[in-house]
């Protein structure tokens, strides 16, 4: 088992055309994920390496049976291809785009809430990686191997990071979920984390967060309330200073709400062990694996 | 990014909110002239992004000619919490009767713009909030039906306005809802929005922050600069496409991926060292821009040591090694180099620098040892000349 990817994954990617939707597609297939379709206005019935391109989304979900979507485009397309993807029912859309404005994240959140057959995760993100099944987005996937640890992350690199201690200890991953850095994730940690505690295979929750916003004191309460696997912490940013915003759309300080400060302190008063750097945070998660 | 209250208020009065007249103005002359045009009494203001511009002596009141040139006389060039004060905003001054606060948040953890509205205006909102939360009328706006007319009534009558005002202060909060939708901002506030003795409801004060990733379909608000908040690090990095922000220490850094940056300043920071800087080479960033990012990284003075901290997902570890030999080649660094590379083509990038062999680039295995590693030899480097 898995979550959100995984061998039923049939992918069309949006912006398969492009440099990067060609590279990171073909990629994602040569790991062995089921790359059905591609998606470029005006390109249907090309192909790229053997992957057909379709006009729209509808044509991909009905005439290659695509399931998910990830979207590859740039920013000013990314809202419409992401609601694109729903209005043809798509089931998991993971929106790899980075820079896409606020106000269309919150109109495309709204719309997409009201679906309760859809999933958003991202944008901003480096996409869900199940190892031995299925890789969908830019995580490269030989660092990591098939294990028990569920992996969720605002930062792509960050979560290498902390993946490729692990695996150095000799531990792999159910599934490695980026939900991104930006002020509107489609998916929260709660809602990531709540897939871990129900996935069998899944013994050890790690989430890496970073400061802005509240999801992760929002995180906090959840586990407490709702999760019985061991969930270890790591937040990024102690050092960075108020009003500025740090690479991630998200990751502001804004006044003293958002700092990391607040949110280590709000795990660790639920009972998550939060390492100070990724080195001890993977120690944590180890030592909790081998007790 | 955050705009001037001049620019704010010009941006309210392109959304029809009823704002003070008023001129900008960055020389005495241009400050006199404004006065003139205005009228007496106008209201000298010093134009910077930080709080207390009154209590530093920031906003001055000015009867007449004299008085409105050594007001913008004090004003320009001094300092206010560190920042230098380039522009001043000359305004009418305005008869003040009632001091009300309103704003819109972009709340991200209800995914919903919020609406807030308070009779208690003209001070700390925070500070309201804290002492009296029911000062405060509350309101989220679902983002797709929009500010509705009996959103303003609502929030009105819950506040507590005076009731021959309800209907305009109503009507001035669907203009700054419109305005937030329109230009895509983070925060619009007005504190004060006050009600003058003709009982006419304006915008006294205007903190807008806009959302950078919306900028390219907004060029007006692209172009507003703001040269009291410019670092020229900052600006240098701008200029050339880097996340870039600047730090208080000693130590450069570059990693690719925000969070690894951030998380790199604070293992420098445990290991007793002080960042100087978070950059962001980005995904894939290839060898020119590797270059481009040491050259802005070391021009600043204070830089001791350099650290790279690379986890190569999309970034490649010998494009990256590339660049740093490039960059030694162009650019000559004096300071001492830690480099730690891992991920996609680690084994190529760390062949490229021992061939290399650069002058003082030290290779780490590990994040930590190398955090440990920078610090160390920035203390060694001593105090700056």
């Amino acid at each position: 088992m898995s979550v959100l990817v995984g061998t039923d994954t049939r992918l069309v990617v949006t912006g398969l055309t492009g440099r990067e939707g060609t590279f990171h597609a073909l990629n994602n297939r040569t790991y062995g994920t089921q790359v059905v379709a591609g998606v470029t206005p005006g390109k249907g019935g090309q192909d790229v390496e053997g992957i057909p391109v379709f006009d729209t989304v509808h044509d991909a979900v009905a005439q290659a049976g695509a399931n998910t979507a990830m979207i590859f485009v740039p920013p000013r397309f990314a809202a419409d291809s992401i609601l694109e993807a729903e209005d043809a029912g798509i089931e998991l859309i993971v929106a790899i785009t980075e820079g896409i404005p606020a106000h269309d994240e919150l109109r495309v959140y709204t719309q997409l809430k009201r679906n309760p057959n859809v999933r958003l995760v991202g944008p901003n993100c480096p996409g869900i990686l199940s190892p031995g099944k299925a890789n969908v987005g830019i995580i490269p996937a030989s660092f990591f191997k098939a294990g028990n640890v569920g992996v969720v992350s605002r930062s792509g690199t960050l979560t290498y990071q902390i993946g490729n201690e692990l695996a150095q200890r000799g531990f792999g991953n159910s599934s490695i979920v980026g939900i991104g850095g930006d002020p509107v994730p489609g998916s929260s940690f709660i809602d990531v984390i709540a897939l871990f505690e129900d996935d069998p295979e899944t013994e050890i929750i790690v989430m890496s967060g970073e400061i802005g916003g509240s999801a992760e004191e929002e995180a906090a309460d959840y586990i407490a309330e709702h999760v019985t696997k061991p969930v270890v912490g790591y937040i990024a940013g102690f050092t960075a200073p108020p009003g500025k915003t740090m690479g991630h759309a998200g990751a502001i300080v804004s006044g003293t709400q958002g700092t990391a400060e607040a949110k280590a302190r709000a795990l660790e008063a639920k009972g998550v062990r939060v390492g100070r750097t990724p080195t001890e945070t993977a120690a944590i998660a180890a030592e909790l694996l081998s007790a | 990014m955050d705009l001037l209250e001049y620019q704010g208020k010009q941006l309210f009065a392109r959304h029809g909110i009823p704002v003070p007249t008023g001129k900008p103005a960055d020389t005495v002359e241009q400050a006199v002239a404004a006065a003139e045009e205005i009228g007496y009494p106008c209201v000298v203001k010093a134009q910077v992004l930080i709080g207390g511009r009154g209590k530093a002596g920031g906003i001055k009141l000015a009867k007449d000619r004299a008085e409105a040139e050594a007001a913008a006389q004090a004003i320009l060039g001094m300092d206010i919490r560190g920042f230098t004060v380039h522009e001043v905003w000359i305004e009418a001054a305005s008869d003040i009767a009632l001091e009300y606060y309103a704003s819109i948040v972009f709340d991200r953890a209800a995914k919903a713009p919020l609406v807030l509205l308070s009779t208690k205006g003209g001070m700390d909102i925070e500070a309201v909030a804290e002492e009296d939360p029911t000062a405060i009328a509350r309101l989220h706006v679902d983002p797709l039906l929009g500010f509705q007319d009996f959103h303003g009534r609502r929030l009105a009558f819950e506040a507590g306005v005076d009731a021959d005002v309800v209907r305009p202060v109503g009507a001035l909060l669907a203009k700054l809802y419109a305005a937030f939708v329109a230009e895509e901002a983070m925060l619009v506030e007005v504190n004060p929005l006050i009600v003058t003795a003709d009982r006419d409801v304006r915008a006294l004060d205007a903190k807008v922050t806009l959302d950078g990733n919306s900028l390219y379909r907004h060029p007006e608000n692209a172009a507003l600069r703001n040269p009291s908040q410019e670092d020229a690090q900052e600006q240098m990095a701008h200029e050339r496409g880097l996340t870039y922000v600047k730090l208080d220490g000693d130590i450069g850094i570059l990693g690719n991926g925000a969070g690894l940056v951030m998380s790199t300043l604070d293992v420098v920071a445990q290991a007793g060292g002080a960042p100087a800087n978070f950059l962001d080479a980005g995904g894939g960033a290839k060898a020119d821009a590797i270059v481009s990012a040491v050259e802005v990284i070391l021009s600043d003075p204070k830089v001791k040591a350099v650290l790279f901290n690379i986890f190569g997902g999309i970034t490649r570890c010998d494009e990256v090694a590339k660049g740093l030999i490039e960059a030694f080649d162009l650019v000559k660094p004096t300071v001492p180099f830690v480099v730690r590379l891992d991920g996609t083509n680690d084994v190529a990038g760390r062949a490229l620098l021992a061939e290399a062999a650069l002058p003082n680039v030290h290779t780490e295995a590990t994040m930590l040892g190398a955090a440990q590693k920078v610090v160390e030899l920035a203390a060694a480097q001593g105090a700056p000349a």
